[in-house]
């Protein structure tokens, strides 16, 4: 009996040395993402820039002499799953540093175990004001709701001549929420009324009981802060109920299947977001050429995103010159002048970049630049 | 008042989309005294088979759409057969509660296997019927929502005529009375209960085409929240009463409108709930439901 007990100690000694060795050969950086779910085309596309800057990173040599390992776990699109995922990533994978998810709440939920932990979390895409107050370790790539709302509310006075707006926002989003509320204070700022603001929960599908109320107030236009499904069901039946005027919106509403429910009904609505491919720098070209190449499909604001958050990381490592997670969080913060897809980042005291912002609308079924927006 | 009634109007159709659901439920319930929870599911599948036979015929036209409706019908029916038999018929003549559960796993299992064939992203519904929105004095109404309300009375006025007024439904009404009574004047009992969960699982899968036309964005998990929204409304009408699920399904929706349309749409699903409780304080059996004492 004793015997084989030795040899399996023996065996299991020296497989966890094997895998400490290993643990040294690759600098772990972690991801949480909604793969699969509700919204799923977000997580799969910013997985897909991540990627392929950690593949470019690779292919170059590495950072700090050694070649990086992006490990990529699934949340599903539900809450509760990525608390879970970061707290594997920490404690078993060892991981460096962790990118984010590009839905703000469930950002949220993994931004507290970050800090404790010490461990920097860079979110791609979460545009809530809170995700980075959790504490000096959460970092973000995007803009945040504040601006985002504020350029809307500025492109609906200036560009599309709203006068009179209506609100229609989710109950249960915590990005929906700011966005609403940046967007009025910007919009009565400049002089415009909100006549209305409707709300909705999770998971509905009529909308037509707070469409036919704003109607009935009488706005020239009305801003959607929702996420692809919800909008685009939500622009269908805004046209089916006769409401011809501008409906416009944020990032969230970038994704094919956006275009693919919406169909006819979200053809000249308009979306304030963090990218376009048609951008005619050079920078963004080339991306897109390679993203292209890889993918076979062109990128899009999360994908750039993600390339972009998966970048400052790899521009952290190798200006902190080491992985111990308080250097590398110095670092980060330190961030002033990285050139990205999306813009040229210096990120502020709050830890959150400022940089350039571009509207879309929707042309024959496709996603069209219409112009670029600066702070 | 144009907005009254376009609100009312909204309500209605939506109203009609519970209504149709929680026929199904009220007529298991009826014959079987037992709630299937897997029904909200069964008209998930519906809508899934609805978006897959919806490729293979043109779009906006209107035997297409019949077609696939009836494809997804008889789908369901068969599928509605197979849990019947697979997971209920083993429980016959266990507690309630045994066959509860059993139906929570069912509908539980239906879930999360679509989620690995479908996937769980959700996918955009195929425009079936031809669809033109017409305005009357102000009042919008698209095609779609009037063929809910035309599709769900019909279907009614025709549960109405199977159960009171066919041998079937003669069967059905004595399995429910007394199931041993109705064996021993030679109603094959097994044949009656899965002509039940067939006809409950083709009208779940009518359900699931209709709400699907209306709302085209389908997932798995699309089910659960109209499942238990019909469920309530088949309470509040009295479960078990056909006219009474309806009844209740358009309460339901009316008042979900109403609240949604308001300054309270915070606070929709909280009102059209607390109104639920009420009622089923002042009447226990649901509005048209008949409260019986059992005596020992």
């Amino acid at each position: 009996m004793r015997f084989p007990l030795r040899t399996v100690s023996i065996v299991i000694a020296a497989a966890s040395f094997a895998a400490l060795v290993c643990a040294e050969d690759t600098i772990k950086i972690g991801e949480f993402a909604s793969m699969t779910g509700k919204e799923a085309t977000f997580g799969q596309i910013s997985h897909q820039g991540a990627l392929l800057a950690i593949e470019e990173v690779n292919a170059a040599g590495g950072v700090l002499g050694r070649k990086l390992e992006l490990l990529t776990e699934d949340d599903q699109s539900k809450p509760g799953e990525s608390a879970t995922i970061v707290k594997k990533f920490i404690s078993r994978d060892k991981v460096v540093a962790i990118l984010g998810e590009i839905v703000s709440s469930r950002t949220l939920e993994a931004a507290p175990i970050c800090q404790n932990a010490k461990i920097p979390l860079v979110s791609p895409g979460a545009t809530a004001p809170e995700v980075t107050t959790k504490g000096d370790y959460i970092f973000r790539a995007c803009f945040i709701d504040p601006f985002v709302g504020t350029i809307t509310a500025k492109f609906a006075r200036d560009t599309l001549k709203v006068r009179r707006a209506g609100i229609l926002s989710s109950v249960s989003s915590a990005q929906s929420v700011g966005l609403a509320k940046f967007f009025r204070e910007r919009f009565t700022a400049e002089g415009g009324t909100i006549a209305l603001e409707q709300k909705f929960g999770e998971g509905d599908k009529d909308f037509r009981a707070q469409l036919t109320a704003i109607r009935a107030a009488g706005v020239d236009g009305v801003f959607i802060p929702a996420y692809y499904t919800e909008a685009a069901l939500i622009c269908k039946q805004a046209r089916d109920l006769g409401l011809v005027i501008p409906l416009f919106g944020t990032d969230g509403w970038e994704s094919a299947e956006f275009l693919a429910t919406g169909g006819k009904a979200v053809e000249g609505c308009y979306l304030v977001t963090h990218y376009s491919p048609e951008n005619h720098s050079p920078l963004v070209r080339a991306f897109n050429a390679r993203f292209q190449q890889r993918w076979d499909t062109p990128s899009n604001a999360l994908s750039a995103l993600g390339y972009d958050a998966a970048m400052l990381i790899v521009d952290a490592l190798r200006r902190a010159g080491t992985t111990d997670s308080a250097k590398l969080r110095d670092a980060l913060a330190a961030t002033a002048g990285f050139v990205g897809v999306t813009g040229v980042f210096t990120l502020d005291a709050q830890r959150n970049p400022t940089k350039s912002a571009v509207v879309l609308t929707v042309k024959n079924g496709k996603f069209a630049f219409v112009q670029d927006v600066s702070p | 008042m144009a907005e009254f009634l376009q609100q009312l109007l909204n309500g209605l159709s939506l109203g009609a989309i519970y209504a149709l659901i929680a026929l199904g439920y009220t007529m298991v319930y009826g014959v079987l005294r037992f709630i299937n929870f897997a029904h909200s599911d069964v008209f998930m599948v519906g809508s899934f088979i609805g978006y897959y036979a919806g490729k293979l015929v043109p779009e906006n036209t209107i035997w297409g759409g019949l077609i696939v409706l009836v494809i997804s019908m008889v789908g369901c029916a068969i599928l509605g057969m197979t849990i019947e038999r697979l997971a209920y018929r083993p429980l016959r003549g266990a507690a309630t509660l045994n066959v509860l559960i059993a139906a929570i796993g069912v509908s539980l299992l239906l879930e999360y296997s679509g989620q690995v064939f479908f996937g769980a992203a959700p996918r955009t519904f195929p425009a079936l019927f031809p669809s033109i929105n017409f305005s009357v004095g102000g009042l919008v109404l698209s095609t779609n929502q009037l063929l809910v309300i035309v599709v769900t009375t019909l279907l009614m006025v025709a549960l109405q005529f199977i159960v009171h007024r066919t041998k079937i439904g003669t069967a059905m009404r004595a399995v429910s009375l007394n199931p041993k009574a109705a064996q021993l004047v030679g109603i094959n009992i097994d044949v009656v209960i899965s002509f039940t969960f067939a006809l409950g699982s083709a009208l779940a899968a009518a359900g699931g085409i209709l709400y699907a036309l209306n709302y085209p964005s389908i997932d798995p998990l699309m089910g659960v929240m109209p499942g238990l929204k019909a469920f309530v409304a088949a309470v509040l009408g009295g479960i078990g009463n056909i006219p009474g699920a309806a009844l209740g399904g358009l309460i339901l929706g009316v008042v979900e409108t109403f609240v949604n349309g308001s300054q309270w749409s915070t606070y929709k699903d909280a009102i059209a709930f607390a109104i639920l409780i009420i009622i089923m304080l002042f009447r226990p059996a649901g509005l048209l439901g008949k409260f019986t004492i059992e005596k020992v």
